[in-house]
């Protein structure tokens, strides 16, 4: 593969966060540890670390988001950096000003990170390729690559409760064709040794080739539920009823929402969790969200200690100075 | 005015020629193959010694982006990388602006390629009016002014009706109709092959049966209108089976397909290449195979650039949002030799699927250097090893999918009706 260690810097470190796939598992512990450390930040009275103090980091959301912009501002923060937020709607740049021209000009505003959130599939990569060498990129999710931070909290809320990835059968459910946080997940979930990876979902919202992601593949969700320690389920985004994907919410639900009844064929201690935002009773059961099984909550704390540890793993790496000079 | 081209091996496939032969011509055309003609004064020898001299190619499908897209490149800059790679016929679909649906836009084609002599345009006119897809063009009319077919490029005609209609009276001229199979509901969006690559990627993605209903749709028009069709830049193993079926069953059908299609796939896309980003899309291993195979059986007869030169600025952007199409006159030739290397093929056969099979698509007397004919010709050095490089692409276009990639044979000279248009 072309352009595999673009995210690597020559010692083999992150110097950019773009997709979790062809990463080693050590780099994936590593980013759990360390947001193992951060992860008590938050609960302190001063929630702050000096860690990226005089370092400016810019949010770059061509895509609405509230929450995963919020985390990365907050993570940000408490790593001391100074954080801009520019919302940048796409007809800005079909206004003749193209996405490197943009570049360009952020770039002249002396920032040292990017967190790129971008509808376009390859687009992180794309910044990445372009971008001045000292600047690095985070991959805020692009269109239905990616989302490698998401997935990595998520292995940091799994690993909490299930400590051993080797021994867990994890089922990720709804519409793994559109989501790159399905795609995310299912790299980490195999690099750190999880034997068995399920993913449930109707036959059209399923890629065409599952088995190069390295999964097993149910259309029953009854039976692919059935022993799985963990239940990832996915966002069902509203347009999918238009484009003959889905015929009605009401019918989603009742084949591959999550209810209680649904739940109770996977172990009795599963965990289910969600990226948000949930759309109760489309994807999941009101009970089943709220539930004692349930850490969706959990994963949006953890997403702030897991976005802490890649900025400073990226841009605190030691040595780093000499290099790029 | 004569001109020997002399010490050269000489082939020829449709004059079964593979040799060492020299050439001689005068006032534009051939007047003599292995001795000179009698009262043949050489005014210009040109030393083809440890060369291959050719007919000159006839490229099936590049576009100039004139008239209509003059900052990506224009017919002066792409018929001189032309001739710089030993094309000296080429076809041009009728996707320009405005669209060639008009013998006023034929004639000002006709007056740009006359400005800019170094190789002959001809267009290809557009099948319904504003490629729009619902009204028939004035097909007479564009055949008169100097169109050698009609397409419909890459717009769809959504109704069966119209494209039998079209077909119907396409026959009614004897015009070629050339057909890029795209059943567009089925592309809808989207920009790399369904398969490994688009489901690892998250790319929007464009399925084989994109093609493939596209093929069988047009190939039961064609049995029930009897025009003469021709499948331009074929991306799937399973098409190729289709069209080789309605060959054997005896149906008025031929095939292309691009050089890109022979040597690339879905996997070259590696992390978002744009320069990967062509329409149709690179399809996976067993595609390109199947393509080979197609090629060696003969239901593929003609190689082609499909030709898309791009400013810089096309591909700057993320995969999807890029504009499709490569730059790939320069390689046209080089690659295409390189199948000899790489499968049981022979460079003469090569040759044929550069020259003689297009000029019988065509239906037109050139692609051939028999007596009498045009001395349309290229010479080049079949040991000589380029590098793809910015600096050596001689198109406008930079977007080449294949650069850094290391050729041998690099064109040292070619003629166009005798007149020497290009010599390194």
């Amino acid at each position: 593969m072309k352009n595999q260690d673009i995210q690597l810097d020559s010692q083999g470190r992150l110097r950019h966060f773009l997709t979790i796939e062809g990463l080693k598992k050590p780099v994936l512990t590593d980013i759990l540890d360390t947001a193992e450390n951060f992860s008590t930040v938050g609960t302190r009275n001063v929630k702050k670390v000096p860690l990226l103090r005089g370092k400016t980091i810019a949010n770059l959301f061509f895509e609405p988001s509230t929450r995963t912009r919020t985390t990365f501002e907050l993570a940000a923060k408490r790593l001391s950096a100074d954080v801009i937020n520019m919302n940048i709607s796409t007809s800005s740049t079909t206004k003749g000003e193209t996405l490197l021209d943009m570049l360009r000009n952020l770039e002249a505003m002396h920032c040292d990170m990017f967190v790129v959130r971008h509808g376009s599939s390859g687009a992180a990569h794309f910044f990445a390729k372009h971008v001045a060498p000292h600047i690095s990129i985070i991959n805020g999710g692009d269109g239905s690559h990616a989302h490698p931070t998401q997935g990595m909290l998520d292995m940091f809320t799994i690993r909490r409760h299930k400590p051993d990835f080797t021994a867990l059968r994890v089922a990720v459910v709804g519409d793994i064709l559109h989501s790159r946080v399905a795609r995310s997940q299912i790299h980490a979930l195999n690099t750190l040794g999880v034997p068995e990876v399920r993913v449930i979902g109707p036959r059209t919202l399923i890629p065409a080739e599952p088995d190069s992601l390295g999964v097993h593949v149910y259309h029953d969700m009854k039976e692919g539920l059935k022993d799985v320690d963990v239940v990832i389920m996915l966002r069902l985004q509203r347009e999918r009823m238009q484009g003959a994907l889905l015929p009605s919410e009401n019918e989603y639900y009742r084949t591959y929402g999550l209810s209680r009844e649904k739940l109770a064929l996977a172990k009795p201690d599963a965990i289910v969790m969600h990226p948000g935002p949930i759309n109760r009773g489309v994807e999941i059961e009101s009970a089943v969200a709220d539930g004692p099984q349930s850490v969706i909550l959990e994963q949006v704390t953890n997403g702030i200690a897991v976005r802490m540890a890649v900025m400073s793993m990226v841009l605190g790496r030691p040595g780093d100075e000499q290099e790029a000079g | 005015m004569g001109i020997h081209i002399k010490g050269g091996h000489l082939i020829d496939p449709a004059n079964q020629v593979d040799k060492k032969s020299d050439v001689f011509i005068e006032d534009g055309k051939v007047t003599g193959i292995g001795k000179a003609p009698a009262g043949f004064k050489a005014d210009t020898t040109i030393d083809a010694s440890g060369k291959t001299v050719m007919p000159g190619i006839i490229d099936l499908q590049a576009r100039f982006r004139e008239p209509g897209l003059e900052h990506k490149a224009t017919i002066a800059s792409e018929t001189r990388a032309a001739a710089a790679s030993g094309i000296t016929t080429l076809c041009l679909p009728p996707d320009t602006t405005p669209i060639l649906d008009t013998p006023a836009v034929v004639e000002l084609i006709h007056r740009k390629n006359e400005a800019a002599g170094f190789a002959e345009i001809l267009p290809l006119g557009a099948l319904t009016k504003g490629l729009a897809g619902d009204e028939l063009s004035e097909m007479y009319e564009l055949k008169q002014a100097g169109c050698v077919g009609v397409t419909n490029a890459r717009y769809p005609v959504a109704h069966t009706l119209v494209m039998r209609r079209a077909m119907e009276y396409a026959a009614n001229f004897e015009l070629t109709i050339f057909l890029k199979p795209e059943d567009h509901s089925l592309t809808k969006g989207g920009c790399a092959h369904e398969g490994r690559i688009s489901t690892r990627l998250g790319l929007p993605s464009v399925p084989e049966a994109a093609e493939t209903m596209a093929v069988a749709r047009l190939l039961m028009l064609v049995e029930q209108t009897g025009v003469k069709a021709h499948f331009c830049q074929l991306s799937s193993a399973k098409a190729v089976q289709m069209i080789h079926r309605a060959q054997h069953d005896g149906l008025p059908v031929s095939a292309d397909v691009a050089s890109h299609h022979l040597y690339l796939s879905d996997m070259d896309i590696g992390y978002f290449d744009a320069n990967c980003h062509v329409m149709p899309p690179l399809r996976d291993q067993r595609d390109r195979d199947g393509l080979r195979a197609g090629l060696l059986n003969g239901t593929i007869s003609a190689i082609c650039s499909d030709h898309q030169p791009h400013e810089l600025d096309a591909k700057l952007a993320p995969f999807c949002e890029s504009e499709p199409g490569m730059s790939t006159l320069d390689t046209l030739l080089p690659l295409s030799l390189r199948l000899a290397d790489e499968i049981d093929i022979s460079t003469s056969q090569v040759i044929a699927c550069l020259t003689q099979h297009p000029a019988r698509i065509l239906g037109l007397p050139i692609g051939q250097l028999g007596l009498g004919y045009q001395a349309d010709i290229c010479i080049y050095d079949p040991e000589a090893h380029w590098t793809v490089s910015p600096d050596t692409l001689v198109s406008q276009g930079k977007n080449s999918p294949f650069m850094n990639w290391e050729l041998k044979g690099q064109v040292s000279h070619t003629l166009l009706a005798g007149q020497v248009v290009f010599q390194r």
